[in-house]
């Protein structure tokens, strides 16, 4: 009871409806969390779709693995794990009060995001090439499937695509962060926004370890 | 009670209201009370939209032939209704407004944890509203507002992508609104407020909260997937191509069935405060109450399905959806119980505010009861996409929770404003709104019984006799709704000054001046009491049922 | 103006669930019955006397709420195994059903006979026999919608959904659709006639028709080239279709399913999805988009019939042998009774209001 009459020393960063740096602490992992729940349920509901729609046509589903580079896309899930690596240092330094090693591995975790968008992008293009963009440029060469693999092709371009506009918000965040500890924002004692980034970009990098085995390696048992 | 913060003052001081002036100190306020004032404004606004079209349908309804406006010209109104209505009135209406006003103040917090974000919120819903109302302007929607799909996604040639993309975006109003509420009911409680403490209007808030954040993403995700099927057609939902059209009505139904939680439980939170208030009595059976809300909010999450009994899903999940939706029924009733027995051996006064809660106990039970037979599966048979559910869905949604949000406007009227509404048009305009609402939607249960289909812009004329008394009632209803709000308005100006607790009510919000400073408490409360404490303190604790 | 409180009671179903409903009603009266007069007592004997009236600190009672939270579950569940228990009819079907065969587009019923009969907007049964729909929509979702029967099935495109009824009195009833569909929505209604049984033999015999469901659907069969294989192949590519209609069919993962209607169905337009064991998938191409939902429902009636252990019928004369097996096929015979007492609305029927006239009715 006593501590909201207690005067706590604290920095310019304590907003006026908190009492103490420690309540403003948790509210925003907290609200981080809250957010990474609705972010669950958001992207549930492709997976849910993609699950009743790989139910029903197994085989379609199956026959898609050819067109996708599961070594490009090995890759890549290597870079984004390299990422959270980075991330998590990135987070520590903050809790260090090192301000050059937060700046060096959040411009690390950017590059690695860079990367990982990079080679999006090229996989993407390969897709166009090839005619595996449903709607704007389909062509599926085996006629048995191609009604039934336009809709994998359909959730794999909404759900990676999801994934990257979320990749992007993160590397705009990332940015922001590095602006603020270039201008000295973070201390040992508050540095709450490296923190929730760093939980929503691990996040980000947990919805691709669901998707990069539920896209890429569909057919791949059966060779 | 002894340990007031404060000694109550009159509104001459600064408070929310006088603290700054200008469009600006409106437009870009943090303030959790200013942020209510403008979704009370805005809200009331798409209100009056999606009931001018309500009263455009009636008008049609009163014959058989379909004679008013053309057929298309008809799904329009009642598809901008639902939307108007669902989306942009019920879901933020109790919320945003008096929830936004009042969560804060009742746990005894200076604002939201995210000031910023509750801003947000409001541009977000105000971008949402105003791409609906484009897609009115531009020449309105028919889909009706569950936009079923392959009618949404390939067959309907209105603005359905205006309309859709407006409720993808005040999807994340309600998600960010949750959001605030759950982190600040967690984190932002006074201390010794405690979670047994809380108001019930809290813990409501607080179930409400978690069906926005769990719930509103799925449908946000699902409209997506519609507008991107409307645009690139390839098939998600298009049995043409192997897609399924049932699959939309599962994942829209998981949200928007627990959405019509979200849109009655801050109702029974209001409920609640009101009956204790003018019963001046402890709540009979707090726990019970408080749990029975976030029982509604889960068991909510597994009955989606009993919207979907004729649509050819397996028996065997209709039966089990059927029997869920009995089990989500069980905590309604117990509210509707323990609200009855906290008048019993009370102080019961007759003040606007409580008509409304006896017109909210009586409807509500007759929606809550008629749901029955919807659960009933067998029954539903006959029942679905009939005007009985029509009559049922707004037996809760406007019996129940639009009685609880005007019963909580004038409650808490002197608080946010600093005015006294008049009470005597108070009292009429809650007799005329109860008579109003009975008239116009009574009959819709004996049409729907005999079979007339919703949505129907044409009818068979054995259901007229109901529907001309459907929209007489409909008349008298509009003008019930339309007294308040003159009424409101000129007390803003020329109504009595309130003074800091005209009702003798309990709870933090009354222990601090009307209207509120900007920052609530000069100095954070320390709670030591439980909520409605409205007995004598040293009086014994009375046990009943014996 | 009509006045009417109670809809017509013509099917099993509705003698069934209008207890349940009028249960539920009397439920309903006397619980907030109930709950109005204990608010009203309560509001009355505790008005407020005083300005400074204090109550009792009244905690609760764990008794009082177990008691209201047990009782109303004892009761909903045995709502429950009530409803269950009549639910469960609306998806058997006995074994001996008439079958139609109903289209829904926007916005009118196609209706088609075995016999060959095509009708729109109008359902013609007879009365006392379990009737079986298999119905399909060529574009969005539609609801099959009878007040007088109770009975409801969403019509929804991509699927064959089937229900069945038993009409129980003859007249002329209601059919709605009740799943919002589009402009004309309240537009496409039809009328259900139901008919005295040798009324109907009647009916159907009256007026040529170009050849049985079964006999367009082996036209079709042979046009795909669905016979090559499916009918006179020996190397054993793909399953022989005869007496496979209703019959178990053991899967190559192992798995035994019926060849019931929607089997039928997913295996002509997704073949690969259940695979007959012994036999090799991708042999067999999609015919999803090549075929309508009305050649389709041709199709399972010919596959119905080679599982009758008949030939298909060629035309509707031989058909009204094949009905004999059925039980109603002899007074088909009588094909003398003026159509006037067959094809128009029976004594006591509900008249035909100009708006729902049927312009398209069936053609001599």
């Amino acid at each position: 009871m006593a501590a909201n009459t207690e005067v706590v020393e604290h920095g310019p960063e304590l907003r006026h409806h908190f009492e103490q740096p420690d309540q403003q602490y948790q509210a925003a992992t907290l609200g981080m969390w809250t957010f990474l729940l609705t972010e669950i349920m958001f992207f549930g509901g492709l997976f849910a779709a993609y699950a009743i729609y790989r139910a029903a046509y197994p085989d379609a589903f199956a026959s898609t693995s050819q067109y996708m580079d599961v070594i490009v896309g090995g890759v890549n899930t290597a870079v984004l794990i390299c990422s959270s690596l980075t991330m998590a240092l990135a987070v520590r330094s903050g809790q260090l009060g090192q301000r050059n090693a937060v700046i060096l591995f959040t411009i690390a975790t950017m590059i690695l995001g860079a990367v990982f968008l990079g080679v999006k992008a090229y996989e993407y293009h390969h897709k166009w090439v090839e005619h595996l963009v449903p709607g704007f440029n389909w062509h599926y060469e085996d006629s048995r499937y191609a009604h039934h693999a336009q809709i994998l092709f359909f959730l794999y371009f909404v759900m990676t695509g999801m994934h990257a506009i979320h990749m992007i918000v993160g590397e705009g965040l990332l940015l922001s962060l590095v602006i603020m500890a270039w201008r000295k924002k973070f201390t040992s004692l508050w540095s709450t926004p490296i923190e929730i980034v760093g939980l929503y970009w691990h996040f980000v990098d947990i919805v691709w370890i669901f998707l990069f085995p539920l896209l890429y390696l569909i057919g791949k048992h059966k060779l | 009670m002894s340990t007031l913060v404060e000694t109550p003052r009159t509104g001459a001081e600064i408070n929310y209201l006088n603290a700054d002036y200008g469009w600006k100190s409106w437009l870009f306020t943090t303030d959790h009370k200013r942020i209510a004032m403008l979704y009370l404004i805005s809200i009331t606004g798409f209100f009056f939209v999606g009931g001018f079209f309500a009263f455009l349908m009636r008008m049609e309804l009163l014959t058989p032939r379909g004679d008013l406006v053309q057929a298309d010209t008809y799904n329009k109104f009642f598809t901008m209704h639902g939307i108007m209505m669902i989306f942009f009135f019920l879901i933020p209406s109790i919320p945003a407004t008096l929830g936004n006003f009042l969560v804060p103040i009742m746990i005894g917090a200076r604002d939201l944890a995210f000031p910023k974000i509750n801003l947000l919120s409001w541009y977000i819903y105000i971008t949402g509203g105003l791409f609906a109302l484009g897609a009115v302007v531009a020449g309105g929607v028919d889909t009706g507002w569950t936009f079923y799909t392959p009618f949404s996604t390939t067959y309907s040639n209105t603005y359905v992508m205006a309309a859709a993309l407006g409720v993808f975006i005040s999807g994340f109003s309600s998600i960010l609104t949750g959001l605030n509420f759950v982190v600040t009911i967690h984190k932002m409680r006074a201390p010794g407020m405690t979670w047994h403490r809380m108001p019930l209007f809290i813990w409501s808030h607080y179930a409400t909260s978690i069906i926005q954040i769990l719930g509103t993403p799925v449908v946000a995700i699902t409209i997506l997937l519609v507008a991107a099927e409307r645009i690139f057609h390839v098939g998600v939902f298009d049995p043409a191509v192997g897609g399924d059209p049932i699959l939309f009505q599962h994942l829209f139904w998981f949200y928007s069935h627990p959405a019509v939680y979200i849109m009655i439980l801050p109702g029974m939170g209001v409920i609640s405060e009101l009956v204790t208030c003018f019963s001046r009595k402890r709540i009979f059976g707090y726990t019970v109450v408080a749990y029975s809300s976030i029982a509604i909010a889960v068991i909510g999450f597994l009955v989606w399905g009993h919207h979907m009994f004729t649509t050819g899903q397996s028996m065997y999940a209709g039966l089990v959806f059927s029997a869920l939706s009995f089990l989500v029924a069980v905590p309604s009733a117990i509210k509707v119980f323990n609200w009855t027995a906290t008048m019993y051996r009370g102080s019961v006064s007759f003040d606007a505010p409580m008509l409304y809660v006896f017109g909210f106990i009586g409807l509500f039970t007759i929606g809550g009861l008629t749901g029955l037979f919807l659960a009933a599966s067998a029954v539903d048979v006959h029942l679905q996409d009939t005007y009985f559910v029509v009559a049922h869905f707004h037996y809760v949604m406007v019996g129940g929770m639009v009685m609880a949000y005007l019963g909580g406007i004038h409650f808490w009227w002197p608080k946010m404003t600093g005015r006294m509404y008049p009470e005597a048009w108070a009292k009429f305009a809650a007799l005329v709104v109860f008579v109003g609402f009975n008239l116009t939607f009574f009959p819709q249960f004996m049409a729907g019984y005999l079979g007339m289909p919703r949505r129907y812009h044409a009818y068979a004329e054995e259901f007229q006799v109901y529907n001309v008394l459907s929209s007489a009632g409909a008349s008298i209803l509009g003008a019930g709704y339309l007294i308040p709000m003159v009424y409101l308005v000129w007390s803003l100006w020329f109504g009595k000054r309130a003074p800091a607790n005209p009702w003798g009510a309990v709870g933090l919000e009354w222990m601090i001046p009307s209207p509120p400073p900007t920052l609530n408490f000069d100095k954070t409360p320390v709670v030591t009491w439980e909520a409605y404490q409205y007995h004598e303190p040293d009086r014994p604790e009375v046990e009943v049922g014996r | 103006m009509k006045f009417q409180i109670i809809p017509d009671t013509a099917s099993t179903f509705a003698e069934k669930v209008d207890p349940l409903w009028w249960f539920l009603v009397i439920l309903t009266v006397v619980m907030t019955g109930f709950i109005a007069v204990l608010v009203f007592t309560f509001a009355m004997k505790y008005r407020r006397r005083g300005p400074n009236e204090k109550t009792l600190y009244i905690h609760g009672s764990t008794k009082l709420e177990l008691f209201w939270s047990i009782t109303p579950l004892i009761i909903f569940l045995g709502i429950f195994f009530w409803n269950a228990s009549l639910y469960y009819d609306y998806f058997t079907p006995p074994p001996d059903c008439l079958d139609v065969y109903i289209t829904g587009k926007q916005w009118m019923w196609k209706v088609q006979y075995p016999e060959g009969q095509r009708e729109i907007n109008e359902l013609h049964v007879p009365v006392g026999r379990p009737v079986k729909l298999t119905m399909a929509s060529e574009d969005v979702i539609h609801s099959f919608f009878v007040p007088a029967f109770r009975l409801k099935r969403d019509v929804v495109p991509g699927h064959h959904n089937t229900t069945w009824f038993q009409a129980t009195k003859t007249g002329r009833f209601h059919w709605f659709c009740a799943e919002y569909c589009g402009t004309q929505h309240s537009g496409m209604i039809g009328w259900v006639t139901v008919m005295e049984p040798t009324d109907y033999e009647n009916w159907l015999a009256g007026g040529g028709v170009t050849g049985s469901m079964a006999s367009q659907g082996e036209k079709l069969f042979q046009q795909l080239g669905c016979s090559t294989c499916h009918l006179l192949d020996e190397q054993g590519r793909c399953p022989i279709l005869r007496h496979v209609y209703s019959n178990p069919v053991k899967l190559d993962d192992g798995r035994t399913v019926t060849a019931d209607d929607g089997y039928i169905r997913e295996s002509i337009l997704n073949p690969n999805a259940k695979i007959v064991a012994g036999f090799k998938r991708d042999i067999m191409p999609t015919f999803q988009g090549q075929v309508s939902e009305e050649g389709l429902m041709q199709l399972l009636a010919y596959i119905k019939s080679l599982s009758k252990g008949q030939q298909p019928a060629t035309g509707n004369q031989t058909i009204g042998a094949q009905q004999t097996g059925q039980g109603t096929g002899t007074a088909r015979m009588g094909g003398s009774v003026p159509r006037s007492a067959t094809g128009g609305p029976p004594t006591g029927a509900i008249p035909v209001s100009e708006r729902t006239q049927n312009p398209t009715e069936r053609k001599k």
